[in-house]
């Protein structure tokens, strides 16, 4: 049930008869499976998740020190839900779409007291409404009757509920009213006795439904060199970060959720550091959207369940985020949802799964892990919608695998679903080599698919110019068993040239510093030029060897360097055009 | 309060009782044996007719006629600032002969979370006069920074020395009028006495005592008890710092030892294991521990914690180092090839980490040039430490002249910047100017780093297992069993 609710007490209530840790199991409670139930004298918020004789298992999303067996449970009868609606953006929750702010407020102190609740979106607050409809207009499920602006950056559209007609089914409006209304007012009547308000409920383990999924074909830009150039992801794709601890998965996630080309981030923090997510909530009010410059929060919502937060709530937190990008999703938004991290979203199932006793599957974990982690990335895609508009959820998920162990059953289960891979490495990291993303190991099946793109937009040979440096780099890595054997110096000339180029990929090309207010973010065409100016390095650089120029001198040319300083330059397209001239001059004269 | 004296199963650490009132989920529960000792516990199931209690001291001398008495409160630590220079055992009873403790405020040693929307980032330096961590992997008030170690490694006098030294700077511009004190709390868990004795001589010595609380959980100390001191520890810390202003550094060793006693008594309770037998709910529990550290918007103080813990087979993949690389936030690793070349701390900056240092240097924190020195330092040395593998295959000769500067640079660095022994304290502009004349020193004049670049920077993976051993481990001797990283799926 969703939290703006206020039912009246139900009478279907239980007794607790027994409590470990966050398992609590009740006698004689009437309840389904996913109803949301309170538990206790202080109404610690849980949920169902098993039911046998007359006892019933209660998963609890607050900390259940001192909670003793004879308390009562009460039953809502209502499957946890998310509230919907205009205030969803420029907030911050906890795994159950608690908002944390208002908590500061309720409890008044820094901690998370137990029993305090709030409605995910303010009740009470007045939005301008501007309804899009009129008297007489057929309307079916999920089409929009009105428009209030929620932030700056965002139109916030008003959906007629997808459950409040069948498939295919139309009915009449009957009364419409614009200007200032509370989410809870109805603001659009329909034929079918339906009141439309700015407030919806969608239950979180629920789907909201679609038309139709098609095949994505528009690259999420993220003004990542290494992804956009090398391992494309595709506005309604789905990408994993799997990586030890100190290879930089949440700066990449922090950087793709500010610089992404989405409409819509849905950030979840699932079970990671508090003062990581302190530094999302400080950080993204103050930054701009590279898109319009309006502040960065105007477009994101924010979930933080951290990872001393309670652990039935970290089970819940990256369902709450998938449906609130559905719902935007639903407007004909492109949303991007990162998670950070899945891996402990995994242990969450398998915590809960081992206070129920079930039989484990691989290291303990559930054996319906893989079916999960199925179901959530399934939830992402490219969709035709219920009301004709097309929108997209991308996903992108860290893993934490125990040790860097990529063989390990999260990331496995995981690699099996994603179709774009961005393996972190500790070895780059630790040599300060960021993103430390492994480019012998990473992958994206969208390239193909989103080459057209590229090639319209940014230049025709893209993919050319891709396949060149991968070949390169592929080349490197050989020479580089090679080298650590015998030292660089006893190679022959064109692979110490090779050699040399691949420096420059790695050093300029493939690293970027996300610090740096302007290389943190590098639009396509800059990535692109980045590359063609290497190339140009390398084609006369070679030409220069075949003409008889000793490799020394080659290397030891003073414009070529000037390539590690373009990523800061702002006005790099003149800076490029020169450097270019340079080299050559340089180059040529050599010979 | 009822006693009961319905004892059904005594099994390693856990006693089973019958009940017949509700008793609440870690309640506390004294034990009384037939011979009138009595014991302390924590109830770790209730159901409506049996609970299960974990008893802190071991069920040794409890017998089916023991009597159970449930106190009807969760646990609680007296805390009061006269605790500054007081010794405690592992519960929080002072065992230094002092006056009796008079509790200010009685408060619930399961902290509840802070609400990440009330925290503040941190971004203030803790100088602790080490180069190695000051200039090059800093520590800043409000993290979380462990000791990655590992059996017979100086852990300890590395913990001493921070302890000892460790400062804000505000306190030594002597404006601390607005309170901010620095104070420290010591939780041991499971180490020797004679560990115990020389903490405490160390202590007494220097006077750190005066502005510390020392919790001493012994390795011949019930192992349960272990569960609840670095709870102890961190209820006083926080209480310290945000009510009290103190700018509280928690030190925890050892923490292996704790998650050991998570495991014992997981076993007891025939719980599914995780890896290695440890609980699947590790993560959780030590979360719940390091998240503790931070600092509380409007508050002045901040709790800090370096938790020491030693690697088994100094492996850094073995569940409780991954776990606690997870949830903290960087870690400082303690070389054993370092220490047996007599360097002191034998800290490795290389795989050492610290995620929150960009944000705690530079102009006003530390020093304007902190950052560039420090960049410069990691590539140079990063370089010279890949060419030692080199120079025992073809010798020093076979390398250019830059190759030998990088060389003499990694030399220098180790005996002139890294090796300060554990006696002296550095300041950070002392440190920083370390740093510049190795930099610039005649030794490494020519090896500026980022003009050219390392040559051998970065390599791909598969040439790099021995280097990665080499970097945590050494010169990489040690490293062949240790297969744990190189089992990565290949993707294609």
């Amino acid at each position: 049930m969703s939290k703006a609710d206020t039912t009246d007490a139900v009478s279907d209530d239980g007794v607790i008869q027994s409590v470990s840790g966050p398992v609590v199991t009740a006698r004689d409670l009437d309840a389904r499976m996913n109803d949301v139930v309170y538990v206790g004298d202080e109404g610690l918020m849980g949920e169902v998740i098993e039911i046998e004789g007359d006892l019933t298992t209660v998963q609890v999303y607050e900390e259940t020190s001192g909670v003793g067996p004879g308390e009562p449970v009460e039953n809502t009868g209502e499957p946890l839900s998310v509230d919907l609606g205009p205030g969803v953006l420029d907030a911050i929750y906890d795994g159950v779409q608690r908002p944390l702010d208002v908590l500061e407020g309720k409890m008044g102190s820094p901690y998370l007291d137990r029993g305090v609740d709030a409605p995910g979106i303010d009740l009470e607050k007045e939005w301008e409404f501007e309804s899009t409809v009129e008297v007489g207009d057929e309307v079916g499920r999920g089409d929009v009757v009105g428009i209030v602006e929620e932030t700056v950056t965002i139109d916030h559209k008003v959906m007629v509920p997808p459950d409040a007609l069948g498939e295919g089914e139309t009915t009449e409006v009957t009364a419409v009213e614009s200007g200032s209304f509370d989410v809870t007012e109805t603001v659009v009547e329909l034929a079918n006795g339906t009141d439309v308000s700015m407030h919806q409920e969608w239950p979180v383990r629920e789907a909201r439904p679609s038309a139709n999924k098609k095949t994505p074909r528009t690259p999420l830009v993220s003004g990542q060199r290494i992804l956009d150039g090398l391992f494309p992801i595709a506005k309604g794709g789905t990408a994993a970060i799997p990586g030890p601890f100190g290879s930089g998965k949440t700066v990449t996630q922090h950087q793709l959720a500010k610089y992404a080309d989405a409409d819509i981030i849905v950030y979840v923090g699932c079970g990671e550091r508090g003062n990581e997510m302190t530094e999302v909530i400080e950080d993204f009010p103050e930054l701009e959207d590279p898109a319009n410059g309006n502040p960065l929060m105007a477009r994101t919502s924010l979930i933080a369940n951290t990872s001393n937060m309670p652990v039935a709530a970290r089970e819940s937190c990256i369902y709450t985020g998938i449906t609130i990008a559905e719902y935007y999703r639903d407007m004909g938004y492109d949303v991007a949802l990162m998670a950070d991290s899945t891996s402990r979203w995994a242990e969450a199932m398998r915590e809960i799964s081992s206070r129920l006793e079930e039989m484990p599957g691989e290291e303990g974990y559930p054996a319906y892990l893989a079916a999960r982690l199925a179901q959530f990335y399934e939830r992402a895609g490219y969709f035709e919608n219920v009301n004709g508009t097309e929108g997209s959820v991308s996903a992108i998920g860290a893993v934490s695998p125990p040790g860097g162990d990529f063989s390990e059953p999260v990331t496995q289960n995981t690699l099996r679903i994603v179709k774009t891979f961005w393996a972190l490495d500790a070895d780059l990291a630790e040599r300060r080599h960021f993103p430390s993303i492994n480019w012998n190991e990473s992958y994206s099946l969208y390239k193909d698919q989103l080459d057209p793109w590229f090639e319209d937009e940014v230049a025709d040979d893209w993919a050319e110019k891709r396949q060149w440096a991968v070949d390169v780099l592929d080349e490197e890595t050989e020479l580089q068993e090679i080298v650590q054997l015998v030292g660089k110096d006893a190679l022959p000339d064109d692979q110490q040239l090779t050699l040399e180029v691949a420096r420059y990929l790695r050093e300029a090309y493939l690293q970027q510093n996300a610090f740096h207010p302007v290389d943190t973010f590098c639009p396509p065409e800059k990535t692109y030029l980045m590359l063609t100016t290497i190339q140009t390095f390398s084609d006369e650089a070679f030409d220069a060897l075949d003409a008889g120029v000793p490799v020394e001198e080659i290397v030891d040319t003073e414009a070529a360097p000037r390539i590690n300083r373009i990523g800061v330059q702002e006005d790099y397209e003149e800076y490029v055009e020169e450097l270019k001239a340079d080299i050559s001059e340089e180059l040529r004269s050599l010979y | 309060m009822k006693e009961y004296q319905t004892i059904t199963e005594i099994s390693g650490p856990l006693v089973y009782a019958e009940v017949d009132e509700a008793i609440g989920y870690d309640e506390i529960v004294e034990i009384e044996t037939a011979q009138g000792e009595t014991l302390r516990g924590q109830v770790l199931e209730s159901s409506e007719d049996v609970v299960a209690i974990q008893v802190f001291e071991g069920t040794s001398g409890i017998d089916r006629d023991a009597s159970v008495r449930f106190l009807g409160e969760t646990m609680k630590m007296p805390v009061t600032e006269d605790l500054l220079g007081r010794v405690l055992d592992g519960s929080g009873r002072p065992i230094d002969d002092g006056p009796e403790i008079v509790p200010e405020d009685r408060q619930d040693i399961v902290g509840a979370a802070i609400n990440p929307y009330s925290r503040e980032y941190p971004e203030e330096f803790i100088e602790t006069g080490v180069s190695a961590i000051d200039g090059m992997n800093t520590l800043v008030r409000g993290q979380k920074l462990p000791i990655f170690s590992s059996s017979g490694q100086p852990h300890s006098e590395l913990a001493m020395q921070i302890a000892r030294q460790a400062s804000v700077p505000e306190e030594e511009e002597g404006d601390d009028e607005d309170g901010s004190e620095f104070a420290v709390i010591f939780g041991a868990m499971g180490i020797t006495q004679e560990e115990a004795n020389e903490f405490m001589e160390d202590f007494e010595r220097t006077g750190a005592l005066e502005r510390s609380v020392v919790f001493m959980n012994l390795a011949d100390d019930p192992a349960v008890e272990r569960t609840v001191t670095p709870r102890m520890v961190l209820t006083t810390a926080e209480y310290l710092a945000f009510e009290k202003d103190y700018h509280v550094l928690v030190i925890l060793t050892d923490m292996t030892n704790y998650c050991e006693a998570l495991r014992e008594i997981g076993a007891a309770r025939e719980e599914v294991p995780g890896r290695r037998g440890y609980p699947g709910y590790m993560y959780t529990d030590l979360a719940q521990l390091y998240e503790r550290a931070g600092r509380i918007k409007g508050r002045d103080g901040s709790v800090t914690q370096i938790p020491i813990l030693t690697m088994p087979g100094d492996d850094d993949t073995h569940p409780i180092p991954d776990l606690t690389g997870y949830i903290t936030e960087g870690q400082i690793y303690v070389d054993p090839d370092l220490n047996s070349q007599g360097l002191q701390p034998p800290i490795n900056v290389l795989p050492s980490l610290s995620r929150l240092m960009d944000d705690g240097i530079g102009e006003g924190l530390t020093r304007e040039d902190h950052a560039d020195v420090k960049d410069q330092m990691f590539a140079a040395y990063a370089e010279g430490e890949d060419l030692r593998d080199l120079v025992n295959i073809v010798g020093r000769e076979a390398l250019s002249e830059l190759d030998n500067k990088y060389l003499d640079f990694a030399d220098a660095f180790e005996s002139e910047f890294i090796d300060q022994g554990f006696e002296q304290n550095r300041d950070i502009d002392e440190t920083l100017s370390i740093g510049w004349d190795l930099l610039s020193g005649s030794a490494a004049g020519g090896a500026q780093p980022d003009r050219r670049g390392p040559h051998r920077g970065v390599l791909p993976r598969g040439h790099r297992e021995r280097d990665r051993r080499r970097g945590r481990n050494g010169r990489g001797e040690r490293g062949a069993d240790r297969g744990g990283r190189g089992l990565r799926a290949s993707p294609r």
